[in-house]
């Protein structure tokens, strides 16, 4: 039965990272109704320049802030060059254009700072803490700890954003209806800007974290493709289903690949989330937290 | 003054529905066929035959196949590469296990189990739309592949997962050179996009685009959605199973699971796009745009690496390949986000008016 928790808590923080993503994608669907699939390539550039700013000699203290201006200058970038041209176009072909950007970014950052893994050191040491291991046998990584209250504090601010501020309420208007949101004076442009750099930011969070977990290396940009089932199971507008959707699919993965591994064989990691999701979106096809689809003709 | 359809009158309902119902079409659909059967296998090299010109076509059916259920039916799928993947090791397999067993028998054995598994993962679409059903279809993907390098039996119990698909034989002749493979495929397209064509034009494809137009007014017409959309999974599924037989037959001989990724579905969902979603002719323009562009860009960049000396590292060309792919991409949607077949409407009319415009 310990064992049991131990792997349960160990998956319930590991789906806070795979939350973190999922955060980034679920903003721009929120503001923008944009699918980016680009927020994957955003991450692993957003480390890389981290840890290629580290390696210019600069102190960490100035390379966050540099970064997150790379991040914002990117997001502008994106605005003016490929969003604005494809106002009002369908969402597929939206899409298309974030997988083209995915492409230009990959290649991008790796032209600028090589493609050599490299470690990335938060001054945190992904070790188990003492206490908890003392007073219940079980281990936990105070590492995963700090990501998820790293993960509560982004939501939180994040749900407040939205709600409480009138920024917050224009994406939502301007994910509602691009011409009805222009029609009523909202600066789409200005709207749109503001979202790509805030998900720039989470990227650059999400890219921190994970970059310190796993090491900075091309292999990041699949932890966007872990944040996908992620997404549909809390649904694509919901911020909290972000992190819902992150912690049963960390959790029930884990407890997946312990429990049910052994007997086919193993490796089920890779496409158990999805057919989780999956099974789940046949009961409710608009996520956990989705907003509701009314159909009339 | 030379495409003007002034002149052919239609005097039969035959003539009315013909595919190509103006002359000039039927004229340069007449050379493109000469050319592709008859001067192509006599003139080019065997790399052209091996690097572009059959895997242009393979991708061409695979394009045809997404075509088919993204562009006709509306039903975005990111799986398109398992299905291959199910296609080319089916195939494999009706050829291992049945003594015997006609090769192009294999290839539709191979598409039919591709359309099984099209229709099983078809089913989510009766109940999710949109995104969640692309991100849904890449369970198929991921659950595919897993189980090819799983199950041993699929493999045939090699070692490493990889098969060598068994020669070509039909009706005792082999099919080895690069020209008599390159037949056999561009025979085998030729004949699938024919029918693909005639099935987006019929009955079918039109129950098809009205459900992908608003499928709850299709089903008050009295359109069966689900009807509609598991054939345009099974149509769909069928047509990438072949081209992953082929792709492993015809193209590269020895295959791994692995060959079928992500990557490659994502490929062949930009031919679509690229090409022009809802068009036959669309998934072989982008196909040749897919094929061609990363030939064509190492080709560039070399030549101006040596000339230039500009002394780029192979990995820096291999990611400025990567960049330049992206921002085209980029660009051909934000100029023509109806795809290269829309430009090649436009130019029929205005060659039409040419050059007498008013």
């Amino acid at each position: 039965m310990q064992f049991f928790f131990e792997v349960l808590i160990g998956g319930l923080l590991s789906g806070v990272m795979y939350s973190l993503v999922a955060l980034g994608f679920v903003l721009i669907y929120k503001a923008s109704g944009v699918f980016n699939f680009a927020q994957g390539a955003m991450v692993f550039l957003a480390a890389l320049t981290y840890v290629g700013l580290l390696e210019q000699g600069l102190p960490a203290l100035a390379a966050l802030p540099a970064t997150l201006a790379v991040m914002v200058v990117l997001a502008l970038v994106i605005e003016r060059v490929v969003l604005r041209p494809l106002v009002n176009q369908p969402q597929i072909t939206l899409f298309m254009a974030t997988i083209g950007l995915t492409f230009f970014i990959e290649g991008l950052a790796q032209i600028v700072w090589g493609a050599n893994v490299r470690g990335l050191d938060l001054g945190l040491q992904d070790e188990p803490i003492q206490w908890v291991t003392d007073t219940t046998g079980m281990v936990v990584s105070k590492f995963d700890l700090v990501a998820a209250g790293v993960a509560a504090i982004l939501v939180t601010l994040l749900a407040l954003f939205f709600n409480r501020t009138r920024i917050g309420r224009a994406l939502r208007a301007v994910a509602d209806d691009h011409q009805a949101a222009l029609a009523v004076g909202i600066p789409l442009q200005q709207i749109w800007a503001i979202v790509w750099g805030v998900a720039g930011a989470i990227a650059l969070v999400a890219g921190l974290l994970w970059g310190a977990r796993n090491g900075v290396q091309y292999a990041l940009t699949f932890v966007a493709l872990k944040a996908l089932p992620v997404l549909i199971l809390g649904g694509f507008e919901s911020i909290p289903g972000a992190i819902v959707g992150g912690l049963i699919i960390g959790a029930s993965e884990k407890l997946a690949e312990v429990y049910l591994g052994p007997f086919v064989g193993g490796g089920i990691e890779g496409w158990f989330p999805y057919v989780l999701a999956l099974l789940f979106l046949l009961i409710r096809p608009e996520g956990l937290f989705g907003e509701k689809i009314i159909r009339r003709i | 003054m030379f495409y003007r359809e002034a002149g052919q009158f239609k005097t039969s309902y035959q003539a009315d529905v013909a595919i190509f119902p103006i002359r000039q079409d039927r004229i340069a659909i007449a050379l493109i066929a000469v050319t592709a059967f008859i001067a192509i296998p006599l003139l080019a090299t065997p790399y052209v035959f091996t690097g572009i010109l059959i895997p242009f076509l393979i991708l061409s059916l695979a394009a045809i196949g997404l075509n088919v259920l993204t562009g006709y039916a509306g039903q975005l799928s990111l799986g398109t590469a398992a299905f291959m993947a199910v296609g080319a090791f089916a195939s494999y397999n009706f050829m291992l296990r049945v003594p015997g067993m006609p090769i192009l028998l294999a290839f539709i054995g191979g598409g039919t189990i591709a359309a099984l598994v099209g229709i099983l993962f078809g089913l989510p679409s009766l109940r999710i739309r949109g995104f969640y059903l692309a991100v849904a279809t890449l369970a198929a993907q991921f659950f595919i592949l897993w189980f090819l390098t799983k199950v041993g039996w699929v493999t045939n119990y090699s070692s490493s997962g990889v098969i060598t698909a068994q020669p070509i034989v039909i009706l005792g002749y082999a099919f080895t050179t690069p020209p008599a493979k390159y037949l056999l495929v561009l025979s085998i397209v030729t004949l699938m996009a024919l029918a693909a064509k005639n099935m987006a034009r019929g009955n079918v494809g039109r129950s098809w685009m009205a459900v992908r137009d608003m499928d709850v007014a299709a089903e008050v017409i009295g359109i069966r959605p689900m009807r509609a959309k598991l054939l345009a999974f099974a149509v769909s599924s069928f047509y990438c199973g072949v081209a992953g037989a082929l792709f492993a037959y015809a193209y590269l001989g020895t295959v791994e699971p692995e060959a079928f990724n992500l990557d490659l579905s994502f490929r062949i969902l930009f031919m679509v796009i690229i090409g022009g979603m809802g068009t036959i002719l669309g998934s072989f323009l982008g196909s040749a745009f897919v094929t061609l562009l990363p030939v064509l860009l190492s080709v560039t960049v070399r030549y101006l690496d040596s000339n230039l000396n500009l002394h780029i590292a192979e990995s820096a060309i291999s990611n400025l390949e990567l960049m330049v792919f992206g921002g085209l991409i980029i660009f051909f949607l934000i100029v023509e986000p109806h795809g290269l077949a829309r430009l090649w409407q436009i130019a029929k009319e205005k060659l039409r008016l040419w050059p007498f415009p008013h």
